[in-house]
C-alpha cells in the first residue's frame, strides 16, 4: 500500500518538477541537474547501507561512466540515451567483475576496497594523456533521438531527460527493494549463516546489492558529465567525491528511494551559496552540517520529513 | 522404508582434537532419532558435519542418494535436510512475523522469481498458519530479541521447517530452557513435526525427553558412537549406562515418564 504512496508521490514530484522546469531561472536548473546525479550515486550507496555496507568508493563507478560518456563522444557518439545507458551499464559491469572480490569483505573492508580502486582509477585518468590527465577532458551538448536543442533548450530537454531517468531509477530501486532479494538487508547484516541455511547465498546477495549500486553510480556519473558538459580525475574520481556521497547518504537518510535525491538538492543548495562567500567557509558549513545531522537527526531529512507530515509508518 | 541419511567413516579433527571419528548412521524416513551424550562427546560436530556447517576430515554423507559433503549449507538446505541451532539463529531486530516470512520468500522463490514482493497475501496467510503450528502466533509483532528463550526457540525451529524439510537435525532444542517449560515446548515442536511426517533427529540431555519422544537412540562419548539402538534397549546398554547417563545432570528417570 505504501508502496503506491510512494510511487505516487515521486511520479507527482517528477510531473510538477517537469513543468517547472519551463520556467525556473538557468541556475536553478543546473542545481537540479547536479542534484539527479548525485542523488543517483546516494540511492546506490542507500542500497547498500539498508544492509549496513557502506563504500567510501563510489566515485569510482561514477567517473568510469563520466569518462564512458566523453569517450563515447570522442567515437562519435552524441545521442544522451545511447551516452547514458552505455556508460551507467559500463559501471554495472565493472561493479559485476569487482563484486568477485568485494562480496567476500564487510564493514570497513569492504567500505576501502572500492575506495581502493577508485584511487586506482584516479591514478589512470590523471596520468593519462589520452584522457587529458588532470584537465579531463570536454563532453559534447547531447542529442536527443535526433533532437539537437541549443542554448536554453538545451538544458531545459537535459533536465527533463534526466527526470525521466531518475524516474525510471527510482521505480527500479523501489520494485527492487520490496521483493524477497531487496529485503534480504536486514536479515544478512544480523546473521548471515540463518540466511544460508535458509537457503540462499549471502555473497550472492551482496553482490548483487553491490552491481545495483554501481550501476546507479553510473546513472549518476553520465548524467553529471551530460550536465556540466566536461570531466575530470579531480571532481569525479578523487576520493573526496566519494566523501560527498556519503556525506549526502547521511544528509538524506534511508528511510525511502526519494529521500537520496531531496537530501543531493539540499547538498547542492548549500554548496551553491556557500561557495559564494569562498572555499572554507563550504567546509565548515558541511563540517557542521555533518555534525548536526549524526547528533540530532540520525536517520537523514527524511525522518524528519516524516515527522513533519506526521506519518509513522516508515516506507520502506 | 526408504533410506534418507548414510554417514560413513566421518571424521573430524581439529588439531590434536579428534571431536568425531568413524561415525556411520543410517536413517529411514519418518524416523524419530535422539542423538545423547555427555558434554564434549562429539553431538554438535557430528550435526554440524552432515549440515555443512564444518567440513569433515574424512567420510562421506549421503542425503537422497546424494553426496552432500563439501555442498555449502544453502545446496544442503535446499535439498531438503535443515537445522536449527543450539543458540537460536534468528533475525533479532525483526518480528517474529518477518523472520519466518523471509524465510518463506526464500524457500518459494528462486532465480529471478527473487524480484517478486516479499509479501503478499497468500504468503502472509502461510506464514500465519506456520506460526500457529508452532503456537507462537502472539508473538507475531514481537521483536526476537524481546523474545523469551524459549520462544525463541521455536521460531528458530519454525524458520527451520518452512521448506518441509524431508531430514530436521536440531541442536539442543531445549537448553537453556527451564525444566517447567521444556516438557511444553517439546511436545510443541514435536506435534508440528509429526503433522508433516518430518524425520528428525535431535540433540538432548534430558532423558525424560528422549524417552517419551524417539524411538531410537545415537549415544556419542568421546567422539564416536558407542551404541545405536531402540530407546528402551539404549537406555540400559552398559556402555551408555557408563559413559553418558552417569555423566549426565539428568540421570533420574522419573517414575511417571
Ligand atoms: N571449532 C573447534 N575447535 C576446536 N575444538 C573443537 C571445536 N568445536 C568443537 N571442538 C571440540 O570437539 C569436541 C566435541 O565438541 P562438540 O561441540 O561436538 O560436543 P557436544 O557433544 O555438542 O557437547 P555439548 O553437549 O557441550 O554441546 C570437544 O572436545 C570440543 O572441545
Ligand atoms: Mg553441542
Amino acid at each position: 500500500m505504501s508502496a503506491d504512496k510512494t510511487i505516487i508521490g515521486v511520479t507527482i514530484a517528477v510531473v510538477l518538477l517537469a513543468c517547472a522546469n519551463f520556467f525556473i531561472a538557468d541556475w536553478i536548473r543546473q542545481i537540479g541537474l547536479l542534484s539527479m546525479a548525485i542523488g543517483s550515486v546516494a540511492l546506490g550507496l542507500l542500497v547498500l547501507w539498508r544492509t549496513g555496507l557502506i563504500s567510501f568508493g563510489h566515485a569510482l563507478f561514477y567517473g568510469f561512466s563520466a569518462y564512458g560518456v566523453a569517450l563515447l563522444n570522442y567515437l562519435g557518439v552524441r545521442d544522451a540515451f545511447v551516452l547514458v545507458i552505455v556508460s551507467a551499464a559500463a559501471s554495472g559491469l565493472l561493479a559485476w567483475g569487482l563484486g568477485f572480490l568485494v562480496r567476500r569483505y564487510r564493514a570497513i573492508f569492504f567500505a576501502l576496497l572500492t575506495m581502493a580502486f577508485s584511487m586506482i582509477l584516479y591514478g589512470v585518468l590523471a596520468k593519462t594523456e589520452r584522457f587529458g590527465s588532470t584537465d579531463g577532458l570536454n563532453v559534447h551538448p547531447p542529442t536527443f533521438l535526433g533532437y539537437a536543442p541549443v542554448d536554453q533548450a538545451a538544458q531545459i530537454t537535459l533536465f527533463l531527460f534526466g527526470l525521466l531517468v531518475i524516474y525510471g531509477l527510482i521505480l527500479g530501486v523501489q520494485i527492487y527493494l520490496r521483493s524477497v532479494l531487496g529485503q534480504m538487508t536486514t536479515a544478512v547484516r544480523e546473521n548471515e549463516i540463518r540466511v544460508e541455511y535458509l537457503g540462499y547465498s549471502v555473497e550472492h546477495v551482496i553482490h548483487i546489492k553491490y552491481v545495483i549500486s554501481g550501476l546507479l553510480a553510473g546513472f549518476g556519473g553520465a548524467i553529471m558529465a551530460l550536465a556540466v558538459g566536461q570531466v575530470d580525475p579531480e571532481s569525479m574520481a578523487y576520493w573526496t567525491a566519494s566523501g560527498e556521497f556519503v556525506f549526502v547518504a547521511i544528509l538524506a537518510g534511508t528511510g525511502n528511494v526519494a529521500a537520496p535525491f531531496i537530501g543531493a538538492v539540499a547538498f547542492e543548495v548549500i554548496r551553491h551559496f556557500a561557495w559564494e562567500h569562498g572555499a572554507n567557509l563550504w567546509q565548515l558549513i558541511m563540517g557542521g552540517t555533518l555534525l548536526a545531522i549524526i547528533m540530532f537527526v540520525p536517520d537523514g531529512i527524511w525522518s524528519v520529513l516524516q515527522r513533519l507530515v506526521g506519518k509513522k509508518d516508515g516506507v520502506k | 522404508m526408504t533410506t534418507i541419511l548414510e554417514v560413513n567413516g566421518l571424521e573430524k579433527r581439529f588439531g590434536g582434537v579428534v571431536a568425531a571419528q568413524n561415525i556411520g548412521v543410517t536413517v529411514s524416513a519418518g524416523e524419530t532419532i535422539g542423538i545423547i551424550g555427555a558434554n564434549g562427546a562429539g553431538k554438535t560436530t557430528f550435526v554440524n558435519m552432515v549440515t555443512g556447517h564444518l567440513p569433515p576430515s574424512a567420510g562421506t554423507v549421503k542425503f537422497l542418494g546424494t553426496n552432500i559433503v563439501g555442498l555449502p549449507p544453502r545446496r544442503i538446505t535446499e535439498l531438503g535436510l535443515c537445522r536449527s541451532f543450539q543458540v537460536p539463529q534468528v533475525f533479532l531486530s525483526e518480528s517474529v512475523f518477518d523472520n519466518v516470512l523471509m524465510a518463506y520468500g526464500i524457500a518459494e522463490e528462486s532465480g529471478f522469481s527473487m524480484l517478486r514482493p516479499l509479501r503478499n497475501k497468500e504468503r502472509d496467510a502461510r506464514v500465519r498458519k506456520h506460526l500457529a503450528s508452532y503456537q507462537i502466533a502472539e508473538h507475531e509483532e514481537t521483536a526476537a530479541s524481546a523474545l523469551s528463550q524459549g520462544i525463541r526457540k521455536l521460531l528458530d525451529i519454525a524458520m527451520a521447517t518452512v521448506r518441509k524439510p524431508q531430514l530436521l537435525m536440531l541442536d539442543e532444542p531445549t537448553s537453556g530452557i527451564s525444566v517447567e517449560e521444556k516438557f511444553d515446548l517439546m511436545d510443541i515442536i514435536m506435534a508440528a513435526l509429526r503433522e508433516e511426517q518430518t524425520t528428525v533427529m535431535f540433540i538432548e540431555h534430558d532423558m525424560e525427553i528422549v524417552q517419551r519422544h524417539v524411538a531410537r537412540v545415537l549415544a556419542f562419548s568421546q567422539g564416536e558412537i558407542i551404541c545405536d539402538a531402540p530407546t528402551a534397549k539404549a537406555m540400559v546398554d552398559p556402555k551408555v549406562v557408563e559413559f553418558v547417563l552417569g555423566q549426565e545432570y539428568h540421570v533420574g528417570i522419573r517414575s511417571d515418564a
